[in-house]
């Protein structure tokens, strides 16, 4: 009996939300089972609230002044910093990706893909502003210069492609200054949240991105209707959905983006980052 | 020093506490009163502040108490840079709080400095919003008396309905508690027909039992209110503290018959925190506290939260707060 011993307990994680840097539960209290492929019980998520997405909304836009404030230079040696983070995790998101049904060589992939995502919208960061921005040829002794500013608060409905596609929604946005609060793959979230544990390791500031777990059709119209977002990117909403959140949008004018669902692996293209930009035009004098 | 109140023995208010019967007089009793108040119980006050400030206020019992939150706010600005354009601005916002919604009611009172006390007054005429001043070298509370009273002759000349004096802490912390009485009835003197609002400071009291002290000192002087902080000292509002005093306005009122408002100021920020108070007051006070004449809330940003969730209700979408004033 003495010789023996004990058998050690597991200690498992227990999958909260990401809001402004902390990994609260739901409000609500609230949680629901997460499958894998085969419909096992994979883990507990928490099911965010709408009280949930309306604090998640205030970390937001509390931490917008300060990332949209930074130079463009930095920006992108934080999403570096994360491509570092993520790669020191690869065993760990590999063994997440397998338990939602990946095979050992998908998964492999999709985690390399992964990396490889941020590194590439860390090196637009500094370089978005030279694309997307103009020195305007005017007639007059004037310099006319246009340049690119973030939208703001953005809402993000990530695809059900629980670490490629979420990473491929969530690098375009904040890499230009915008925060954003993203409602994770309903079916699996579970990565998002580990995800979460690289960004608040990675020296991204909290409140940069926030992530909520549980039902979009819950959550999604709160966001779209909240009048201190200013975008909104609808790319994991279900298509009888989509309508409604437009029409939601609205009331405030948001920006509403809706690009394809399909396809992570391709070169996703300057789209995402100029969805949620604005353009700034001044007017310099010229001469003394 | 000249008071004479007539204490009665209350059931409510416990056996330590030693109150005659008798017609007393005299620093030395004012002295002996105070120091055989009833101590309090800080682990249970908190408790209490606590628990009942779990209570779940929701629907139309939410936007009734918004509303008489609303209807509570002193609106402030006290700030060394505040310059007439900004209190013409917080009056216009007192007068009509959300300028898209005519439904929303106006605010208590306009809280600002003594020599801003005339723009406030010529702004607000005609609305029935009372203009408070805050007088006697606030925050600090550390000036000669005859400064003090000058302060306050200023601000009620100037058209102040209500002033907010400060007690001297200095005086009262060294147990030098006629100094203090006498300075808050010469204040009181000196307001005429405005009320007088008795800050107690309480960050600086140190203990609850101090707070309970103070708040009998300031009633006994002639506090028409007794508010608890400038909002220039950390901690200010807190719960624990606004029960010690809501139970000494009770208490008066049970002995005396005289009713004294309270008023707890700054580090209120969110409609939780205001319907929290409100919950507090109707529990320990009663419901006869649960007016403007004797209940207020100290506070600016406040209002701004009151009126989103307000507008959360009435709208149904959340709202920002690019949509309201900026103060």
């Amino acid at each position: 009996m003495s010789d023996r011993m004990p058998e050690r307990l597991a200690v498992r994680k227990t999958y909260k939300l990401f809001i402004g840097g902390a990994f609260p539960r739901s409000e609500s209290g609230r949680s629901y089972v997460v499958t894998d492929a085969k419909g096992r019980f994979t883990a507990n998520a928490s099911q965010a609230s709408r009280k949930d997405a309306r604090d998640a909304v205030a970390a937001t836009r509390k931490a917008f002044p300060g990332w949209s404030g930074r130079t463009p230079y930095n920006r992108g040696q934080i999403l570096y910093r994360i491509a570092e983070m993520l790669e020191g995790r690869r065993d760990q998101f590999v063994g997440e990706l397998r338990r939602a049904g990946a095979s050992k060589g998908d998964a492999a992939d999709e985690v390399d893909a992964a990396v490889d995502r941020w590194v590439w919208y860390a090196g637009w960061a500094d370089k978005l502003a030279a694309v997307t921005g103009a020195a305007n040829p005017v007639s007059g002794p004037y310099f006319n210069f246009s340049a690119p500013e973030p939208t703001g608060v953005v809402a993000v409905l990530a695809p059900d492609s629980p670490l490629l596609g979420l990473v491929s929604v969530v690098a375009p946005v904040i890499v230009s200054g915008n925060t954003c609060v993203v409602v994770a793959s309903e079916p699996a979230p579970l990565p998002s949240i580990t995800l979460a544990e690289v960004l608040a390791t990675s020296d991204l500031p909290g409140g940069v991105v926030n992530v909520l777990t549980g039902r979009r059709a819950e959550i999604a119209p709160w966001l779209a209707s909240h009048m201190d977002v200013n975008a909104l990117d609808l790319t994991g909403a279900a298509a009888e959905d989509v309508r409604a959140l437009e029409s939601d949008a609205a009331g405030n004018l948001k920006r509403v983006f809706r690009g394809a669902e399909t396809g992570w692996t391709a070169d996703p293209g300057t789209a995402r980052m100029t969805a949620f930009l604005e353009t700034k035009t001044v007017w310099h004098p010229m001469g003394v | 020093m000249s008071t004479t109140i007539r204490f009665v023995r209350t059931a409510r208010f416990g056996d330590a506490g030693e109150v005659s019967t008798e017609t007393l007089n005299g620093a030395a009793e004012l002295r002996a009163f105070l120091r055989g108040l009833p101590g309090v119980d800080r682990v249970g006050a908190e408790e209490r502040a606590a628990r009942l400030a779990s209570r779940s206020i929701k629907t139309t019992a939410k936007a009734e108490a918004i509303d008489l939150a609303i209807s509570m706010v002193d609106l402030t600005t006290l700030e060394g840079a505040d310059t007439p354009g900004k209190v013409r601005a917080l009056c216009a916002k007192a007068a009509r709080p959300d300028p898209s919604d005519g439904t929303v009611p106006k605010v208590a009172a306009v809280c600002v400095y003594s020599d801003l006390v005339d723009v406030a007054v010529r702004a607000l005429a005609g609305t029935g919003i009372g203009v408070a001043s805050v007088a006697t070298s606030f925050p600090s509370g550390r000036a000669p008396l005859e400064a003090k009273l000058a302060d306050t002759r200023a601000a009620v000349a100037a058209g102040a309905a209500e002033i907010d004096m400060v007690i001297d802490r200095g005086a009262f912390l060294a147990g030098d508690l006629g100094k203090v009485f006498d300075e808050i009835t010469a204040v009181k003197e000196a307001c005429g027909t405005a009320h007088l609002k008795v800050i107690l400071e309480t960050g600086e009291l140190a203990t609850l039992d101090n707070v309970r002290r103070a708040s009998w000192l300031a009633m006994r002087a002639g506090a028409d209110f007794i508010k608890t902080s400038t909002g220039k000292v950390s901690p200010a509002a807190t719960l624990p503290v606004t029960l010690v005093m809501l139970e000494a306005v009770r208490d008066y009122r049970a002995a005396t018959g005289r009713q004294v408002g309270v008023k707890p100021a700054g580090g209120i920020r969110t409609t939780k925190d205001a319907v929290r108070y409100l919950v507090l007051v109707n529990e320990t006070a009663g419901p006869d506290w649960l007016t403007p004449e004797w209940f207020r809330l100290g506070a600016s940003s406040l209002l701004n939260d009151l009126l989103m969730q307000r507008r959360k209700l009435s709208t149904g979408v959340y709202s920002g707060p690019d949509y309201f004033t900026l103060d």
